[in-house]
């Protein structure tokens, strides 16, 4: 039997007239990687800000590590470590006293160790006589998060933590993120990337203007969204259709020149779709692969992609 | 250690490693006090020697101009998302806003200290026993104390930084409007009313009172009873503000 770390029943928020949360229930297991993926203004901060007790919700009931958040929000306090959505360190201080100033808030034994260990985990060792205000993004993250860790909280939030990091750092966050779940923490991980969702989390919930539209595991989510496909590209109509005699499964668009065609971005299927135009003797102007992303999630489970939710 | 202590520690460093702010918070009012006492303070009519008229006066607005570096520092603590990260933490919720008060009483203590000592220097004789020393140092903490909590809202209240500096401007101007620097019958009609009835004047008669050996209790009570009013009044803002801004 698998307890649950977080779980939320019909959570509500608004701020004035605006509706940001429309009714939310989750459910995340202790000990898993949960993601709470949407665009920008889809609830997801709210969702973290009520969860950690930073804003009450104006209906619903959530109870993390199994104290009420309402009535015992203490409790809760002491069993999470949040991430905000924005590196949180303070700048006129250097890395080591920013670790120390969390030491000294909590009641850790042995709090020079656990400083040292964690500069030398998230590799900002050589820095921590810095103050942050000359870290790099990714430096201010790490520090972000191993500032979070010092209480060796058992539940973590993480509120888009690689947004507006280099592919690298991002690269770095994930493999300390997949540490922690080794060790047993619970996450919960907002994010505006598909690909991300895709691989860190057991369970991610689709969250669209205030409500999830899809919850489920990587794979039940992908299996319900367009998979990749090739698009090829043609200069005049008698060569597109000619293309789409031959290949099958394929949908065209008239007005573009262009073929889709579905695949799983493999070598081998490439090779098979090549052969058949060659075989055929047709050549596409101009081919390239397309791998689904938010917005291809976005269409196909709203009916709408993501800008239109930000333009709202 | 308390958080509280862990907090104040903190404003320290920022205020050892970014002096700037507190520079400007003790120099400024001497810069004042030298361009009226000693460029404008001969053109005056005040029936005493200028400088021991204008002391008072200068000593709260070197509390005033302490500010802006709170608000500004309150401020940049709530948009960077510091505050927040300490209200997730279970640690006493009020100790960062103490944290900054007090950090702003003791800025404020170091500015009037060395306005005090300039003003010596221009022939300040103050007449004031020990014990009207003591009742000019309660009355200064007392406003320090309020001020710092009114300025602690507005950090936690504006919007950037930037805005938060601004918002604490009005209160810099405010001891210009007061009898700090001229009397208040002698300005002219509405500007005196005003002057009269704000809360700088009973505050700033005073400390004038008591330098002057001469100490007035209806002045007393009314400066103290408005120094409560606003310490009250920021304190509950900044409270609010605190719980519901995330």
């Amino acid at each position: 039997m698998t307890t649950s770390a977080i779980t939320a029943t019909d959570l509500r928020k608004a701020y004035q007239d605006k509706v940001v949360l429309d009714g939310i229930d989750l459910d995340v297991a202790s000990g898993s990687v949960f993601s709470l993926l949407g665009p920008n203004g889809a609830g997801k901060t709210t969702t973290v800000n009520i969860l950690t007790t930073l804003s009450r919700a104006d209906g619903g009931s959530v109870r993390v590590a199994g104290h009420d958040i309402d009535s015992d929000a203490k409790a809760v306090r002491k069993a999470i470590g949040v991430t905000g959505q924005f590196a949180a360190v303070d700048e006129l201080l250097t890395g080591q006293e920013n670790l120390q100033l969390m030491v000294d808030l909590s009641p850790v034994k042995n709090g020079k160790r656990v400083v040292e260990d964690l500069l030398e985990r998230f590799e900002l060792t050589e820095s921590a006589g810095k103050p942050t205000s000359t870290y790099s993004g990714g430096m201010r993250r790490k520090l972000d998060l191993a500032m979070t860790l010092v209480g060796d909280p058992r539940i973590i939030f993480l509120d888009e933590p690689t947004t507006g990091l280099d592919p690298r750092s991002r690269r770095t966050m994930w493999s300390i993120v997949k540490d922690l779940v080794a060790d047993g923490v619970t996450i919960f991980l907002t994010t505006q990337y598909l690909d991300e969702a895709d691989q860190l989390a057991d369970k991610i919930a689709v969250l669209d203007r205030g409500r999830i539209v899809a919850q489920g595991t990587p794979g039940e989510l992908k299996r319900q969204i367009p998979g990749t496909h090739v698009r090829l590209r043609f200069t005049s109509v008698a060569e597109l259709d000619a293309a789409a005699r031959v290949i099958s499964g394929s949908t065209r668009d008239d007005e573009a020149l262009t073929l889709r065609v579905p695949g799983d971005g493999g070598t081998k299927s490439l090779r098979n779709l090549l052969d058949r135009l060659d075989e055929y003797a047709i050549s596409a102007e101009e081919f390239s692969v397309h791998t689904p992303d938010l917005d291809d999630v976005f269409l196909a489970l709203t009916g709408h992609n993501t800008t239109e939710v930000a333009a709202k | 250690m308390s958080a509280q202590t862990v907090m104040l520690r903190r404003n320290f460093k920022h205020i050892a490693r970014n002096p700037t702010s507190v520079f400007n918070a003790v120099l400024m009012p001497i810069v004042i006090m030298l361009m009226f006492v000693y460029m404008l303070g001969d053109a005056f009519d005040v029936g005493v020697n200028y400088v021991d008229y204008a002391t008072p006066g200068l000593m709260l607005l070197a509390i005033c101009y302490g500010l802006g570096a709170t608000a500004t520092s309150v401020n940049s603590d709530m948009t960077k998302g510091i505050i927040n990260r300490f209200k997730v933490m279970d640690v006493s919720r009020g100790a960062v806003l103490t944290g900054h008060v007090v950090a702003s009483v003791l800025t404020n203590l170091v500015a009037i200290a060395a306005l005090v000592g300039v003003a010596f220097a221009l022939g300040f004789r103050p007449n004031a026993s020990f014990l009207d020393w003591l009742g000019v140092l309660g009355m200064v903490v007392l406003l320090a104390f309020a001020a710092g909590w009114l300025t602690v809202a507005l950090g936690l209240f504006a919007k950037s930084p930037e805005t938060a500096g601004l918002a604490s401007v009005p209160l810099v101007m405010l001891p210009f409007f007061s009898s700090a620097i001229a009397p208040a019958d002698k300005m002219g009609p509405g500007l005196r009313e005003f002057a009269e009835y704000q809360p700088f004047t009973p505050i700033i008669e005073t400390v004038r009172g008591l330098l002057n050996g001469t100490p007035s209790a209806g002045y007393a009570i009314t400066a103290v009873a408005w120094c409560l009013g606003i310490a009250l009044a920021g304190y509950f803002w900044a409270r609010s503000t605190f719980k519901k801004r995330a």
